[in-house]
């Protein structure tokens, strides 16, 4: 649905994109993550016919990024870094305009608004100012107004950058129901957490390229073994436990400690009778998989920096 | 083509639109000019004397209006800027829409505003005395060249908010525009000025339009004997054609390089 081939570009002499290469099958939602200024929001740019590309070839839709641009256009909902609004109009107006200019009618437009506005909540808001708006509404709003064609592909430039962790539930849960309803999704983000919840596939970018890609899974399994993560509940058990695990690292305020796994569950087992017959107190024991932060700290190299 | 038209006007009506929903902005800026007028007709009034004699406020009422169509400026630049930054122009980039109609839109918009804004000078002007002498037709002209200044101003009002992209600068452009409004013959005849500074408000586009209205309105105008000042009707069309000229261009380049 989304495809990119070889694509670079530079700005000025600044090499944004060097030979990026992406494919979003229908109906699924990919998380492309990667550090500031890696070429994520160039990247979305040149998908929805806002940037020209130097090279490669792209695809949305089935039409070419830079030969078939209304095409492309008509086929896709762009959310920005921004929320791009009319802070002085309100929300219905603001999803009236933007329906008139996607020739939907006057008529048909409104009555688009109105629909736009209960399905995002945002029904008792519609005549307010949107510079009154929340973070959450403003983006729930902007949201509605790259959905007005219901568009087969959606495009997400860093959709909750900005909000509180409310404003982003909401956006969340606004972006799932899209994708139940078999809309194609890009979506860019700084947060792992993010593309943890949300994507079924995850392209990591670093300097303009790819530098992994894969379910969530896939890539917390590159990063090798699970661990063993136990937080005991008396301070003074810390030295002994640590001996007992063999410990690489212990968090003393936390009380926590974090050890190789070895053979999974087995050693879990094991460790936990070992415990118990030596009178150490356990808060909490468990296995644990590497998290999305440290698979992308140690592949964009995050940790040098 | 009917696209670029229905396109062009849902996008003035989106600014119409800020009319209704922002009253109280509307009257300060349609009050402000009068403002500026009543300060120079009756606090600075007294002490001006008119070149060639005649009366201050029959002469600073055409000055007035072409110093409003100039201020017009600030207005484009700010809703232009405002535009880019919040990435509604991005979202209109990425729509199926013409993509003439957010540039037609804005100088419709923009148009009506500064003729509103005229209406409510030129009445501000009747109600203290000032009148034209020569006929409706060529006072219907006059208000055409003034309208003409706008229009080109525009383009340079839209070039510059596509090149620094920032809302905030309206404050180094007014830095900017106040005394290039005054650096002309809008207050007082250039001849009282230092002969370079003179030279300089009588080359200001500003001047060729206001003394041509002067003319058209049959209203005391300054009268200079050099060629620009004898030639301040065909100058009021150069001017502005030579401004479009450099900046629609400009606009637009600037505009296809927002994709690079």
């Amino acid at each position: 649905m989304i495809t990119a081939e070889g694509i670079s570009k530079t700005y000025k002499t600044t090499p944004a994109l060097d030979g990026f290469d992406l494919d979003v099958p229908k109906g699924t939602v990919c998380g492309l993550l990667g550090p500031n200024g890696a070429g994520k929001t160039t990247a979305v740019k040149i998908l929805a016919t806002l940037t020209r590309h130097d090279r490669g070839r792209a695809t949305v839709n089935g039409y070419d990024v830079r030969t078939q641009t209304r095409h492309v256009k008509a086929s896709i909902g762009l959310l920005g870094q921004h929320a791009a609004l009319d802070e002085v109009l309100s929300a219905r107006q603001n999803l009236v305009m933007f329906g008139k200019l996607f020739h939907l009618g006057s008529s048909a437009a409104q009555k688009r608004a109105d629909e736009l506005l209960i399905r995002f909540d945002l029904a008792d808001a519609g005549t307010k100012d949107v510079s009154k708006f929340s973070g959450g509404m403003r983006r729930r709003l902007d949201l509605a107004a790259s959905l007005i064609r219901n568009p087969p592909v959606l495009f997400l430039d860093e959709p909750t950058t900005g909000l509180d962790p409310r404003g982003r539930n909401e956006v969340w849960q606004a972006i799932r129901a899209l994708a139940r309803d078999g809309t194609t999704v890009l979506l860019t983000t700084q947060y792992l957490e993010e593309a943890d919840e949300l994507a079924d596939s995850i392209v990591l970018i670093d300097g303009g390229r790819v530098v992994a890609e894969g379910t969530p899974a896939q890539l917390k399994a590159r990063l090798g073994a699970d661990r063993l993560e136990v937080t005991v509940r008396r301070a003074e058990d810390l030295a002994r436990a640590k001996e007992i695990l063999d410990a690489s690292e212990v968090d003393e305020p936390a009380r926590r400690l974090r050890a190789p796994a070895g053979q999974g569950l087995a050693a879990l087992v094991q460790v936990a009778q070992v415990f118990q017959a030596s009178g150490i107190q356990v808060e909490d024991i468990g296995l644990r998989r590497p998290t999305l932060d440290e698979v992308f700290l140690s592949l964009t190299g995050g940790d040098n920096r | 083509m009917k696209w670029a038209i229905a396109d062009g006007w849902t996008v003035t009506q989106r600014d119409l639109a800020h009319w209704a929903r922002q009253p109280f902005s509307v009257i300060v800026n349609l009050a402000f000019p009068v403002m500026v007028l009543l300060m120079f007709a009756y606090l600075f009034g007294g002490s001006m004397v008119v070149p060639g004699g005649g009366d201050y406020r029959e002469f600073l009422l055409p000055g007035m209006y072409g110093l409003a169509m100039a201020f017009g400026v600030e207005a484009t630049f700010t809703a232009v800027s405002t535009d880019v930054t919040k990435g509604v122009t991005d979202r209109f980039r990425s729509m199926p829409m013409a993509p003439s109609a957010v540039v037609v839109g804005r100088s419709a918009a923009d148009m009506l505003n500064s003729a509103a804004g005229l209406v409510v000078l030129v009445a501000a002007g009747l109600a203290m005395g000032w009148r034209w002498h020569d006929g409706f037709a060529r006072a219907m002209a006059a208000i055409g060249l003034l309208l003409l200044l706008r229009f080109a101003l525009l383009w340079l009002g839209v070039y510059l908010g596509l090149l620094l992209r920032r809302p905030e600068a309206v404050m180094a452009l007014q830095i900017l525009v106040w005394p290039i409004g005054f650096l002309s013959n809008v207050f007082v005849s250039p001849e009282t000025m230092p002969t370079w500074l003179g030279t300089l408000a009588q080359w200001n586009p500003l001047s060729a339009t206001v003394s041509a209205a002067r003319e058209l309105f049959g209203n005391p105008g300054w009268g200079g004997e050099s060629w620009i000042a004898q030639h301040s009707l065909l100058m009021a069309v150069v001017w502005p054609v030579l401004l479009v000229a450099v900046f629609f261009p400009l606009s637009v380049r600037r505009y296809q390089k927002m994709s690079d």
